[in-house]
């Protein structure tokens, strides 16, 4: 029955959750300090980075001797081959709450100014997909992934209304530049986010289901 | 050249006992199929249903029907000769002890008849170097015994044997089970190669060796064939959640 292999692979999706949890973690925490202007929680965020970057070379090691030593294959081998992919992306939602960390540190040295965006309800979005995504996978529960997929296309347009307002703010209001684009460059960030989460929703798909859904293929299925 | 082998609704018993439970697939020419599922799941008999080697068994009973290159193997054609044409290679080597290598290969070819001799010594020599076995055997195959030379070695003569009878179905039963990592790659670069002119049939619990050579594979459970579908489906998606549950080791 290979009860250590099966043994091995709850382990390694403990692992994973825990990952998952950091780069959650880190999200909140960049979206806290851009609006309370918090440098300790920037430094939070930074110092948080490099665990992450650890745990995520442990997971890939577990999950490459378990491909070599134990060959799996069908639902085993795409669970394995999830775990991978998603580990990646939630290593790159940590690059991008460190990516806003610094931007949000940087911003300090400029006056403030009245930004006409909504970074922490686009934040918020962002950060829901993730969880929306991570319960998906907690769960194997392909509607819900699905779900994640739909919610992508408002973050999408919610960042793309931040660039042409901060576009017009910076033809109207030159002196605001530097603040304006720290902001697009966040709301960038999140919406980056959004695309991580969109991944690890479409590697739960494949990973319970066989379709893989990437690129809008077999979205039917 | 391989041909194609239909099956219908085919149903076997040894006594009372049901082993294979109607049965029905198409086996596609010049292609390997693989047969995986738990011991006794009927994979064996159903291989053994192909050449009509189960109604050897005492007791045995088939229904149903197999076209072996569209020709009824159960109506109108002999148990022989439809074992000439479809040959078998079983688990365990089983060349014959008290014969030269040469005289092997030459074996199923004097059965059924006797060629001139230089018809056959190019004959015996062609199947041994389609059986990737000349190299190693051409300085001492004509004194040395079949059992003279090793698992590996025997287990391509075994191969070699049966093509001289110029087969179009090659059936292996687990043939590498009882052989070392370097022999079981030699045996299954040999199917590689020998696909081209044989429809090959190939029974393995092996699974990685199913999904290394076969195209199409076919899982059996208790006499029944649950799934039979492309090798790359059948190991990385699988249709049926009793196929999932075997490879991945769940039961069985």
């Amino acid at each position: 029955m290979r009860i250590k292999f099966h043994q091995s692979l709850d382990e390694l999706k403990q692992r994973l959750l825990v990952m998952a949890g950091m780069a959650e973690q880190a999200i909140q925490r960049a979206t806290e300090a851009y609006t309370t202007h918090e440098l300790s929680t920037v430094e939070l965020v930074l110092l948080a980075e490099p665990a992450i970057n650890r745990l995520e070379r442990e997971i890939d090691e577990i999950a490459v001797d378990l491909l070599a030593m134990e060959q799996p294959m069908a639902v085993d081998l795409r669970f394995i081959l999830s775990v991978i992919r998603i580990n990646s992306d939630l290593e790159r939602v940590g690059d991008q709450a460190v990516n806003i960390a610094r931007r949000v540190r940087e911003m300090q040295d400029h006056p403030h100014v009245d930004l006409p965006v909504d970074i922490p309800r686009l934040a918020s979005l962002a950060a829901a997909m993730v969880r929306k995504a991570l319960q998906a996978f907690i769960e194997g529960n392909v509607e819900m992934a699905r779900e994640v997929l739909t919610l992508d296309d408002q973050v999408d347009e919610m960042n793309s209304q931040a660039f042409n307002s901060l576009s017009a703010l910076i033809r109207e209001k030159p002196e605001a530049t530097s603040q304006a684009l720290s902001t697009l460059i966040i709301s960038r960030n999140l919406e980056r986010v959004g695309d991580h989460a969109t991944n690890i929703a479409e590697d739960v798909i494949f990973w319970v289901s066989g379709n893989d859904v990437r690129h809008h293929a077999s979205l039917e299925k | 050249m391989g041909v194609d082998i239909k099956v219908e609704d085919l149903n076997a018993w040894y006594g009372t006992v049901h082993t294979l439970k109607g049965v029905s697939l198409h086996i596609p020419a010049n292609q390997v199929t693989a047969l995986i599922g738990p011991s006794g799941c009927g994979k064996s008999t159903f291989v053994r249903c192909l050449n009509r080697m189960h109604e050897t068994s005492r007791g045995a009973r088939v229904e149903g029907s197999v076209h072996v290159g569209g020709e009824d193997i159960y109506s109108g054609i002999s148990p022989v000769e439809v074992r000439r044409k479809v040959g078998m290679v079983f688990q365990r080597p089983n060349p014959f002890p008290t014969m030269s290598i040469y005289e092997n290969v030459a074996s199923g070819v004097r059965l059924n008849g006797s060629p001139p001799k230089a018809e056959l010594d190019t004959l015996v020599e062609q199947c041994l170097r389609n059986a990737a076995l000349w190299d190693e055997v051409k300085d001492v195959y004509r004194k040395r015994s079949g059992a003279g030379i090793s698992g590996g070695q025997q287990q391509r003569l075994c191969i070699a044997r049966a093509l001289a009878v110029d087969p179009e179905v090659l059936l292996m039963d687990e043939p590498a089970s009882a052989l070392d990592p370097i022999s079981t790659g030699k045996i299954e670069d040999l199917i590689f190669e020998l696909k081209t002119q044989y429809t090959i049939v190939i029974v393995t619990h092996n699974m990685q060796q199913a999904a290394r050579v076969a195209e199409k594979t076919g899982f059996f459970l208790m006499g029944n064939l649950v799934e039979f579908d492309a090798t790359q489906k059948i190991f990385t998606a699988p249709s049926d959640k009793r196929t999932e549950d075997y490879i991945t080791g769940r039961f069985g």
